[in-house]
């Protein structure tokens, strides 16, 4: 039985590990990342980066002072009634575990600055809510902190233009500011507000692509959520699809250029700029090119809490 | 790369042998301020003398008194009071993603500390006190004691040097190449 309660301390046990600890893939990435390097001051960059990341685990603190604005990809198996106030249950979460953490209060009013004390307020904590298969609850904290946050960008582009061009020129001139090596998720197409929201979830599907062989499938964000493997979200296939090869290819193809860019480790210089990057598609009108960008700093943190 | 150990309030030869990719480890006071503060001072001066001092664009993380976690801020949004925040004295601004270079001749440097790493640079703070705290705990001067803190890169030296520029200008560089190809 999925309660009110469950989900709130679901929801301190997510933060908790998110704010105090990075996932494996994301670690793993950060050191690639290191060894590849071969400038000695982005190496201490990147070194210094895993020993803080370290610390923070041994001694349960947020690796980040920015411990971010509340952000929720929620998970609810289709057969699972919730007869409580899903939204609710995670706020009291996020209230508690800005004490107990703890958390820095982030969230004010946009207009007047004032700060809510508790990290929640209206519309944040945000959830990005999908149906999955089965009866699970499936409940992960993505902590967005601003550096990167506000570097990101949706621009809506003349079809004439060139998208990746503009991905690159934008990259070049933001990423200094949001804390690389980075992630990026990008939302190619849909409307002004579904290219943003395809970036968050290019940045919240982007695991998918980072595992080992056998090879994962890539799935549109609506198929995804109609996953029900163990992962979730996630589903083996051992051979990609023509056009799922021709993405992969596009997305490695751009990382490469990013990463010529020689920005590095905190815009200091360095051969590590980009770590990530995932490009969701969606159909847009004839007329139109929405193209959105987020920007996801090396701190790339999110943790995932699975009721029954 | 020259490593650096220096103690505050800084003299204007600890700032003149600075170099750009020098890395420094900095120990004494140390003033947090980001956005609130910064408006704030330009209204009502600062409440503490920041003479030599090395001003830290962070809102960190405070539980009872202890620092919790404390790494930089984008400096980017307080560039717009470098000029008078280096007229009261500050010689060494700390944050990351860089300040435009031209103030800080003859005069100060910027030292950035490596960003997302707050549960480090708190491990080298403790706190001293607190000023403008009705502004909040990201927002409000914290007085901090700092054992070398860092490492911190001389990003903006006083010599006219500016690594964000070079890297910049670079991947400028390396883009209209690539453009050319």
């Amino acid at each position: 039985m999925i309660t009110s309660s469950r989900v709130t301390e679901a929801t301190i046990r997510a933060l908790y590990r998110a704010e105090t600890s990075l996932p494996p893939w994301v670690l793993d990435k950060i050191k690639v990342g290191l060894e590849k390097e071969t400038n000695p001051l982005a190496r201490s960059q990147l070194q210094f980066m895993l020993d803080n990341v370290s610390l923070a685990g041994s001694r349960g603190l947020p690796i980040c002072q920015d411990t971010g604005i509340a952000i929720f990809h929620v998970q609810a198996g289709r057969d699972l009634i919730l007869d409580f106030n899903l939204q609710e249950a995670i706020a009291q979460g996020v209230r508690i575990a800005t004490t107990k953490i703890p958390l820095r209060p982030n969230a004010v009013d946009p207009m007047s600055r004032e700060n809510s004390r508790d990290n929640t307020g209206p519309g944040i904590p945000d959830i990005i809510l999908d149906r999955i298969e089965g009866q699970s609850l499936r409940i992960t904290a993505f902590p967005k902190g601003a550096g990167s946050e506000n570097m990101s960008l949706v621009m809506m582009l003349n079809p004439a233009d060139d998208p990746i061009e503009f991905i690159i020129d934008a990259v070049r001139e933001r990423a200094a500011n949001a804390c690389p090596p980075l992630f990026l998720g990008i939302g190619m197409g849909g409307s002004f507000d579904l290219a943003a929201r395809l970036a968050k979830r290019a940045l919240l599907n982007m695991h998918c692509l980072q595992q080992s062989a056998p090879q994962f499938t890539r799935k549109s964000p609506q198929e995804f959520s109609q996953e029900s493997s163990p992962q979730g979200d996630c589903s083996i296939s051992l051979s990609l699809s023509a056009e799922e090869m021709k993405m992969q290819r596009l997305e490695e193809n751009l990382m490469d250029r990013l990463n010529d860019l020689g920005i590095g480790p905190m815009g200091l210089g360095g051969d590590t700029t980009v770590l990530g990057l995932r490009i969701e598609k969606a159909l847009c009108h004839t007329a139109s090119l929405p193209v959105a960008i987020n920007f996801q700093c090396w701190a790339n943190r999110s943790a995932t809490e699975v009721l029954l | 790369m020259t490593e650096f150990y220096l103690q505050t309030p800084l003299s204007q030869e600890d700032v003149k042998k600075l170099k750009a990719g020098d890395i420094v480890f900095l120990s004494g006071r140390v003033f947090t301020a980001r956005d609130k503060a910064h408006a704030l001072i330009r209204r009502q001066g600062s409440p503490v003398s920041l003479e030599g001092a090395a001003l830290y664009h962070c809102g960190p993380i405070i539980q009872r008194d202890s620092v919790v976690s404390a790494g930089p801020t984008t400096s980017g949004r307080m560039a717009r009071y470098t000029d008078e925040i280096l007229a009261l004295g500050v010689r060494a601004i700390i944050g990351k993603g860089g300040l435009p270079g031209e103030p800080f001749l003859n005069r100060a440097v910027y030292l950035a500390y490596p960003g997302g790493c707050g549960a480090a640079a708190a491990s080298q703070l403790r706190i001293r006190g607190v000023h403008f705290q009705e502004l909040g705990m990201a927002e409000s001067i914290w007085e901090l004691e700092a054992e070398n803190l860092g490492p911190m890169v001389v990003a903006v030296d006083s010599h006219g040097r500016d690594l964000y520029k070079d890297v910049r200008l670079s991947a400028k560089a390396a883009r209209e190449a690539a453009r050319e190809i």
